[in-house]
């Protein structure tokens, strides 16, 4: 039992970067009906500004480390919104009225061309950083030994992750902008007729949902303790499957979808094994959508003939 | 990251100087947000673990002042050409003969490929890249059936490949069997595989079918890896046989080829044997590929890729038509995997990730989604320059991936990016893919 609350609490804190990526392709798919195949590494260069930046910071001799962490956060949210809307206009916006595949297969040029960039411009190998958040605290003393543990920086992502989602969620529910992005998703000529500036909408998309992949990339750096260029690829797969899972378009549903497969994942290697964990995240994907084809939240598509 | 301002605006016609250097500065700005933290700054593990760093600030100036430069250039060369694009440059004649040699550009090109051991006999470097080249085009034709002539999108094509590379490595390491009776094994393998991916997916469609391939793509590629016992894990397979002419070896015994021919042996003799080999195998995929687009089933497809709806209404199987499509696009990805098995002689998961099957599918995009001259001369395109930019090392990803968004940007539509009609009423005439809606298949 200690054993299943402990993985449950891992399984959450995981669950919750993968929402946090995935919001940003649920958000994309929404409005531009295309699979934003950089996303996955938006978020891996979100994780690269953190770092450098923490590095920065530290060796300007700030040690107060909440505002280190504040301003870090800040830094790679803004740097990496830039690269979300850079990558918009350059490989996206050229493309908005062509052919489905077409700004699919860009993407995935500019997945490529991500990944390498950061491989040319901070090396190959993998970039550690100390333990920057510790402590926590002992929930549960189990009979063996084993002990329930809520380590501050778990309390950290779900906080945060939760902090970022009603933010979002307001934004998009209450805001002019949030209204703009509604209409874009629904009619994208209407909207433009009735005033809405769909190119600028669509940017601001983008930028949203860099912005939270930095996040995810920040808390990613935090957690795991450590970057590496091709990060960005496997995160990327399983973020866009739990935003897939969770009904593709749907806000809530990205981060009930990334839940979902934080915890199938975090389950899995703790009762089954460690290797497979992947497969029984994709498995449980195909399960789902030959049952649930639009995903847990989504709506049914409607074909007009 | 120079093409900034790649995007059809209306503005720049009435602009001047000032107009432009404002562009180029806010590009300039751009980038030196965008970089100032990735390239000014190097970070490296010392070798206690302890990350260090180190500034480079002339590489962000010099990047910066790319930016502003290409950025004028740009904008300049836009407002040279004007806003409707290219088409201007070729004057009506050109196109002409570019489009009355284009019809000889097939016949001409296969007269080459066949001709290509004999001009470059002892070259076996171009050879090597000959062989590559043919693998990816017998790969893209493969492809082609499912996401040209189907238009189901299949992201983990690479899948099949793997199974029929591994299905060959294994029955021939482990039984001893021969290429040839393994050759039809492993892709009749594959083909089941095909159609064990095609059953659940048959309901879903467009992008949702893409992130299930990927995903099946990368399962196969995980068991291949976890399933030590089997398939060796990482390590791969190694000592897989070498093809043999109908039970003849090709090399330097007694009994080899070049002993009962009576003439002195060579290892060219061998390569050029797998340069045909591939060829008569891509020829074979085209061939079927070809016939099968005049039967009921391929015009099934191509039905299909245009309005599933209106195929249903008509009375035609989906089902059996997208697991058709499925299983035999598998099964040349499984020929197309064998191949690879006996050519390299060691397999490992290495060679089948994710980056093949996007670089199969820019290469089926590319040549312009069931143009089959088009597929050829993509994968020519692609694994050639690619070749070029070998000395690059790790740039050459990065070098790869920018010529696909900017060819993407440059023609959406591909290389050749007209279709022509498999049934007409008095001549045949190539419509634009233009006007050909796709499906959501």
């Amino acid at each position: 039992m200690d054993y299943f609350a402990q993985q449950l609490i891992n399984g959450l804190v995981l669950g919750s970067i993968y929402g946090l990526i995935a919001i940003g392709y649920t958000m994309v798919y929404g409005i531009v009906g295309m699979i934003n195949f950089a996303h996955g590494d938006i978020f891996m260069i979100g994780g690269f500004i953190a770092l450098i930046s923490f590095l920065l910071l530290v060796s300007f001799g700030l040690t107060a480390i909440p505002l280190i962490l504040l301003v870090v956060l800040v830094v790679a949210m803004l740097v990496t919104a830039l690269y979300g809307w850079t990558v918009e206009r350059i490989a996206y916006r050229p493309l908005r009225h062509s052919f489905r595949l077409a700004p699919m297969l860009s993407a995935i040029g500019m997945s490529f061309v991500l990944t390498n960039y950061s491989q040319v411009a901070q090396g190959a190998r993998v970039k550690p950083v100390p333990p920057i958040i510790t402590g926590g605290y002992t929930l549960h003393e189990g009979a063996e030994g084993f002990a329930v543990q809520l380590s501050n920086m778990q309390i950290m992502v779900v906080v945060v992750t939760i902090a970022l989602l009603t933010m979002f969620t307001w934004l998009v529910s209450r805001t002019r902008l949030g209204r703009d992005m509604r209409a874009c998703e629904q009619d994208q000529t209407m909207a433009a007729l009735l005033g809405v500036d769909v190119d600028r909408t669509i940017s601001m998309t983008f930028v949203i949902g860099a912005a939270l992949a930095a996040v995810a990339g920040m808390m990613y750096l935090l957690y795991y303790g450590q970057v590496d260029f091709f990060m960005g690829f496997v995160a990327g797969i399983k973020a866009f499957t739990a935003a897939v899972l969770g009904g593709i378009g749907s806000l809530p549903g990205a981060v009930l979808g990334g839940l979902a497969i934080g915890l199938i994942e975090t389950f899995w290697s703790a009762y089954f094994s460690v290797e497979y964990k992947d497969v029984a995240a994709f498995s449980i994907l195909i399960i789902v959508l030959i049952f649930m084809p639009t995903g847990l939240l989504g709506r049914p598509e409607v074909e007009k003939v | 990251m120079t093409a900034i301002s790649t995007e059809t605006s209306h503005i720049s016609r009435t602009s001047g100087i000032p107009f432009i250097l404002k562009k180029a500065f806010l590009s300039a700005c751009v980038a030196l947000v965008l970089f100032s933290l990735m390239i000014g700054i190097r970070t490296e593990a010392g070798p206690d673990g302890q990350l260090t760093f180190w500034t480079r600030f002339g590489d962000l100036a010099s990047i910066v002042g790319a930016v502003f430069g290409g950025s004028i250039l740009i904008e300049l060369l836009r407002q040279w050409i004007g806003p409707s694009g290219a088409e201007k440059l070729v004057p009506p004649a050109v196109q002409k003969g570019i489009s009355l040699a284009g019809s000889f550009l097939g016949p001409a090109l296969l007269v080459f490929t066949l001709l290509v051991p004999v001009i470059f006999y002892n070259q076996r470097y171009i050879l090597d890249l000959a062989i590559l080249v043919l693998t990816y085009v017998m790969l893209g034709w493969g492809l082609n059936v499912v996401v040209g002539l189907a238009g189901l999108l299949d992201l983990g094509y690479v899948a099949f490949y793997a199974v029929g590379a591994y299905s060959y490595a294994l029955l021939a390491t482990n039984f001893g069997w021969s290429f040839w009776v393994c050759l039809p094994l492993a892709g009749m393998l594959a083909a089941c595989w095909g159609v064990m991916l095609g059953f659940p997916v048959l309901r879903l469609r467009g992008d949702y079918l893409a992130i299930v391939t990927l995903a099946f793509g990368e399962i196969i590629r995980l068991v291949i890896i976890n399933w030590q016992d089997l398939t060796g894990g990482p390590n791969g397979v190694s000592g897989i046989p070498r093809p043999t002419l109908f039970g003849i070896p090709l090399d330097n015994s007694d009994d080899g080829l070049a002993a009962k021919l009576g003439i002195e042996y060579s290892p060219t003799h061998r390569i050029v044997f797998l340069f045909y080999l591939i060829l008569a195998l891509a020829l074979l995929t085209n061939w079927v590929t070809i016939r099968l687009r005049r039967l009921p089933i391929g015009r099934a497809w191509e039905a299909l890729r245009e309005d599933e709806v209106a195929c249903r209404a008509l009375g035609i199987n989906t089902t059996t038509t997208k697991l058709t499509a499925f299983a035999t696009g598998a099964m040349f990805g499984g020929f197309a995997g064998a191949f690879f098995a006996t050519r390299q002689g060691f397999i490992s998961p290495e060679s089948f990730t994710f980056q093949e099957s996007a670089l199969v599918l820019a290469i089926v995009v590319l040549g312009g989604m069931g143009s089959q001259l088009g597929v050829a001369l993509a994968a020519l395109t692609m694994i050639g320059g690619f070749e070029l930019f070998r000395g690059l090392e790790t740039y050459r990803m990065l070098v790869f991936g920018m010529a696909m968004v900017l060819i993407m940007i440059w023609r959406p539509r591909g290389i050749i990016g007209h279709r022509a009609p498999t049934v007409y009423l008095t001549k045949s005439q190539a419509i634009s893919s233009d006007l050909v809606k796709e499906g959501h298949g």
